[in-house]
């Protein structure tokens, strides 16, 4: 538990990822506009606004999957050098998503190869980064697979044959097997049934805070924000019109919007 | 400059966007200081400002002006000028915050939710569960509640929960609202007795407590938050 304080107290004091006056036009319509935040190590940012708001539009300028129109995003490197993602050529991109970073779909079939195996899902993550013995991938694999509390008896089947939530599960398992830094989720619990969403959210919490991961997360769902964050961007039209600290935003809104979303929660 | 908390002139109010706009004024001219072992009650009516006031020395309100000087790691801060993460910063290490009512996390068992403080902060779980179970006992849970959310628990059992998990870490500030509000006798004498000896290592506490009894045993002084009274 100790060393993976330690892990992010290494750079601890020095952001991971910055954005400045990050924007993103097609043509006329500005997607989104003038975003700039720090995220540390460890931090969990959750970006919450309603359909059309642009926060899937950051995510993807954020991860480095969509050029960005305006502004940059940097990002400390394992040997902490900052780099412009625009700077990035190809294969280091490539490279930082096989290793840093993670990257969470709302669809787990877009973030899995829905016709290998459960074991392959995760083994190949870790061959791609080097690894060549095969029972310590298919050890390591069912361990995750332990941890995101899927059946071990599953290991050999394919996520074709696994209900959604166990797909996501899945997911997660194959993003986090390489110790990523960083990980982006894309509504994480979005088209799952609410009981499920319960325990997948209770899993990521733990797992976020065991392994001192920083995280960005993109959800319309206020409760996940609360659950899983410690900061929070409100996003309408484009632009971040509120950001806070979890519970001062929830809690304490000021904006006009922030106001309304808040109070169309239900209450528990 | 020994004191652990220096409000100076602070103010909150609250515009209430969907109901036209109104503005709430909640507090203005906030100011006062918490020297460590010391612990100041804040007394006023029901609706003066108090719980608010603990929630902007916390960095759960944000303040519309002034100042919250917060001693941390051996520097003065201004908490209201604070950037997110430095105020997580002191959540962890320097205030700690028993709020009125307990706002625990669903499905997380009780031992682990007053474990948590501990385990951010880097104890071993087995530790700081061990630790958690000490005050749990103090304050008369049951042990086969233990394992169970705290959601389904009565109002007094919540509450010292909360208090539980407040008082756990060595934090040299804690802020307490309404601490015994929903305990027995048996159990108000028992949070008496943990604020004594929080008193004792040199915390500061700012509190807030409605029974004049309770109030007579724990405050060394009072501030009338009246005074601090915004213009209707």
């Amino acid at each position: 538990m100790v060393e993976n304080l330690e892990k992010h107290q290494g750079h601890g004091d020095q952001p991971l990822l910055i954005a400045e006056g990050l924007g993103k036009s097609y043509g006329h319509l500005t997607a989104c506009r003038d975003v700039s935040f720090e995220l540390y190590p460890g931090e969990v940012l959750a970006i919450v606004g309603e359909s059309g708001s642009g926060k899937s539009t950051l995510l993807q300028l954020l991860s480095a999957q969509l050029a960005s129109s305006a502004g940059s995003v940097s990002y400390r490197m394992r040997d902490g050098v900052m780099r412009d993602l625009a700077s990035l050529g190809e294969a280091e991109r490539r490279f930082l998503f096989r290793t840093d970073w993670g990257y969470v779909h709302q669809d787990p079939a877009m973030g899995l190869r829905m016709a290998v195996s459960a074991g392959a899902n995760v083994g190949e993550r870790l061959m791609a980064v080097g690894w060549n013995h095969y029972g310590r991938i298919r050890d390591t694999a069912s361990s995750w697979l332990e941890r995101v509390e899927i059946d071990i008896g599953r290991i050999d089947d394919a996520p074709r044959t696994y209900s959604g939530g166990m797909r996501q599960r899945l997911q997660i398992a194959r993003n986090l097997v390489t110790e990523p830094r960083l990980v982006f989720m894309d509504e994480p619990t979005g088209g799952l049934d609410v009981s499920v969403q319960a325990r997948l959210l209770d899993l990521m919490r733990n797992l976020v805070s065991e392994l001192g991961l920083a995280a960005i997360v993109v959800t319309h769902d206020l409760a996940v924000a609360r659950l899983l964050s410690h900061r929070v961007m409100v996003m309408k039209g484009g632009r971040v019109i509120e950001s806070g600290l979890t519970d001062q935003v929830l809690d304490d809104p000021c904006e006009p919007y922030t106001q309304l979303l808040v109070s169309s929660i239900l209450p528990a | 400059m020994t004191a652990m908390i220096d409000i100076d002139n602070a103010q909150k109010s609250f515009v209430m966007h969907l109901q036209g706009g109104i503005e709430l004024p909640v507090v203005r001219g906030v100011s006062f200081q918490v020297e460590p072992g010391e612990c100041v009650v804040l007394s006023g009516p029901s609706g003066a400002g108090k719980s608010s006031i603990l929630k902007m020395i916390f960095g759960h309100y944000r303040c519309d002006s002034g100042r919250v000087g917060i001693r941390h790691e051996g520097a003065q801060i201004d908490l209201a000028r604070a950037e997110p993460r430095q105020i997580l910063s002191v959540r962890r290490s320097t205030i700690g915050y028993v709020s009125q009512f307990l706002r625990a996390v669903p499905r997380v068992a009780t031992v682990d939710v007053v474990a948590e403080p501990l385990i951010v902060n880097g104890v071993a779980r087995a530790e700081a569960r061990e630790k958690s179970g000490q005050l749990l006992r103090r304050l008369n849970i049951p042990e086969r509640l233990w394992a169970l959310p705290p959601s389904t628990f009565s109002g007094g059992e919540q509450q010292r929960v909360n208090i539980a998990r407040g008082f756990i870490s060595d934090l040299p500030i804690l802020l307490l609202d309404e601490p015994t509000a929903s305990l027995d006798a048996a159990n108000r004498a028992v949070v008496v007795e943990l604020i004594d000896q929080k008193k004792r290592q040199g915390v500061a506490m700012v509190a807030i407590v409605h029974d004049d009894e309770i109030r007579q045993e724990i405050a060394d002084r009072i501030v009338d938050v009246t005074s601090f009274a915004a213009a209707a």
